[in-house]
């Protein structure tokens, strides 16, 4: 594949360079410039047949189910017909999934982002900030096949089950905290997708907050305002889409994760109102369930795909938007 | 504000912990025995993350820097804006959906070419391109105007320029990028499980059977009821861990190396 760059074929009319005499000097630069062009628009060409390999595969199943009876199905039957679709196919349960996983750890991990840029931009002596967003950083390398392994086998039966023990007999009433207590679910999915999605969230706030005109804070420090109420009325309200934009970026995260999620989610395709349930998300049954797939079933595994995928896009486009229109990228293309 | 350094400290130290009396030599030169017995390593994923990773190296890197190059020196203009858009674009597609992609396009697509090790790495180069796109662009930004200058004012043509001053200068901080994306594409678990599909044997061929790899093999061996697996699956992910840290931490050595010599 890379080595169709330079045996490009040369366009007609070259333009520039005509004071050189050799005709391969001439041609060099648009050749050069058409190479790197083409290899430029792979982006868009990768994102065009995304779009459409995936929905082309995919429709059957839209065909039949038709697009919010899918979203809406609670049914999912798979059937192995190889020329058409004889199941059902109801992504409600595995949507729920996502969405509820998604809003714990957004809940959680907001709050958490917020404070920490507040304390690396403001608080921290030089010599802790630095090696504390290091810190974040380095969070944000860790596969997530590690945060899966780590949830599942250390932070679920050692801080998580008690926790949840505790958290049951106090709002054990309550609907949202209804036993029993499996372990997996809904809620240790979330918690852990919460320190998943706090480095990125914390990369794009910081760089929000950095920005804020100084004499602002100053003034409302000499006006003896406290560093909640800087942060609080101040601060806050002057960052607030930039600080939408890194929620947004954190819940893309949150919504398209796999693995760690499939290893705490508990994989079941039912789904409840009780955060201790167990259930699926779109992305954790696609992953757990392709392997033994029918190929009927992989259509529609395919078709949950192109439902989140959509979700992500209108996300994540609309977070990118804000960021740019703040033009402030943060520069740092691994978060 | 501990409060964000409490899970890394966490997971590095369960990590070592446990990790640290599984991994030895063996660990890394054999095939896995049933889950239910102790000794044996992650050869088979070994080998093929390695394979799959230069694979995909050879796929994302050159096609990134490119492209970035593209968008810093002949930029701005329409086409430009639309790739940098897109490209932010992809870093935030689900990797599952990647890997549902090319398992649409290629596994059972056009040529029907099955699982195996080149599907493996055309999902993984999808996972990386962008990173290396992003990350590159940066870098080549830093490089100054006065550098080009010169060049142009020796009488060197514009890809003269590019290949000889531009991307040199740019050399450190291309490293940087390329070794972040790597680090990245070495944990990814999701888009091979839909290309690569995994297996336990050391798989030489270049397609056509499935592939392994460290993560997928860490996945089941951490999602199976027996401690011996379980106790593999965290020597696994002590490796991954140190692999991922190693390429960060250099990477981001270089980094910051190259941004004091620019300035």
């Amino acid at each position: 594949m890379s080595t169709e760059a330079p045996e490009a074929p040369a366009p007609e009319d070259p333009r520039r360079g005509t004071t050189l005499r050799s005709s391969k000097g001439r041609m060099a630069d648009p050749l050069f410039k058409w190479a790197v062009a083409s290899c430029g628009t792979i982006v868009l060409v990768i994102l065009a047949l995304m779009v459409l390999r995936t929905t082309t595969e995919a429709w059957p199943v839209f065909a039949k189910e038709g697009f919010f009876g899918f979203l809406t199905g609670e049914q999912w039957q798979s059937g192995n017909s190889r020329s058409e679709i004889t199941g059902t196919y109801g992504a409600w349960p595995f949507i729920y999934g996502t969405l509820v996983t998604a809003t714990i750890a957004i809940v959680i991990a907001l709050p958490l982002a917020i404070m920490v840029s507040f304390y690396l931009t403001h608080m921290a002596p030089r010599r802790i900030a630095k090696p504390l967003s290091y810190t974040v950083e380095l969070l944000a390398a860790v596969p997530s096949v590690i945060f899966g392994l780590w949830g599942l086998h250390w932070f679920l039966p050692n801080v998580l089950r008690p926790f949840f023990e505790f958290l049951e007999g106090v709002l054990g009433w309550f609907f949202l905290f209804e036993g029993p207590i499996r372990g997996v679910g809904y809620l240790s999915a979330g918690i852990v997708l919460a320190i998943m999605i706090l480095p990125i969230m914390t990369a794009i706030i910081r760089e929000v907050i950095a920005v804020h005109p100084v004499e602002q804070r100053m003034a409302a420090y000499a006006l003896g305002s406290t560093r909640w109420e800087v942060l609080r009325n101040v601060v806050l309200p002057a960052s607030f889409s930039g600080i939408v934009a890194a929620a947004m970026l954190g819940l893309g995260r949150a919504l398209g994760e796999t693995i760690a999620v499939l290893m705490l989610i508990g994989g079941s395709q039912s789904w409840g109102a009780s955060l201790f349930g167990t259930g699926s998300s779109m992305a954790s049954h696609i992953a757990a369930t392709f392997g033994e797939a029918t190929p009927e079933s992989r259509t529609a595994l395919m078709a949950i795909g192109v439902a989140l995928f959509l979700v992500t896009m209108i996300v994540n486009i609309l977070a990118r938007v804000i960021v740019w229109r703040l033009g402030r990228m943060t520069g740092d293309a691994a978060v | 504000m501990v409060v964000a350094m409490i899970p890394l400290v966490l997971i590095v130290f369960e990590v070592t912990r446990r990790g640290i009396g599984v991994v030895n030599l063996d660990f890394v030169t054999q095939v896995e025995p049933p889950p239910r017995r102790e000794g044996g390593g992650y050869a088979a994923g070994f080998f093929g993350t390695l394979y799959i990773m230069a694979l995909a190296v050879l796929m994302s890197i050159p096609f990134g820097i490119a492209t970035a190059v593209y968008i810093v020196e002949y930029g701005p203009n329409r086409l430009t804006s639309a790739i940098r858009f897109f490209t932010d674009v992809m870093t935030g597609i689900p990797s599952i959906f990647v890997g549902l992609f090319v398992y649409g396009l290629l596994v059972i697509g056009w040529g029907g070419m099955g699982f195996g090790t080149f599907v493996g790495a055309v999902a993984i180069a999808v996972m990386m391109l962008p990173i290396v796109t992003r990350s590159s662009e940066e870098m080549l930004r830093l490089v100054p105007n006065e550098m080009r200058n010169a060049s142009y004012g020796l009488g060197a043509r514009k890809w003269q320029t590019i290949v000889h001053t531009v991307l040199p200068a740019a050399a450190p901080g291309l490293t940087t990028g390329s070794m972040l994306a790597i680090a990245r594409g070495i944990g990814e678990t999701a888009p091979l499980l839909l290309t690569a599909f995994g297996t336990g044997l050391v798989v030489t061929t270049f397609q056509g059977d499935p592939q392994g790899a460290v993560p997928m093999q860490l996945y089941r061996g951490a999602t199976q009821p027996f401690e011996a697996g379980i106790d593999r699956a965290w020597g696994a992910a002590l490796c991954l861990f140190v692999l991922v840290l190693a390429f960060t931490v250099v990477a981001r050595w270089v980094g910051s190396k190259a941004s004091t010599n620019a300035h």
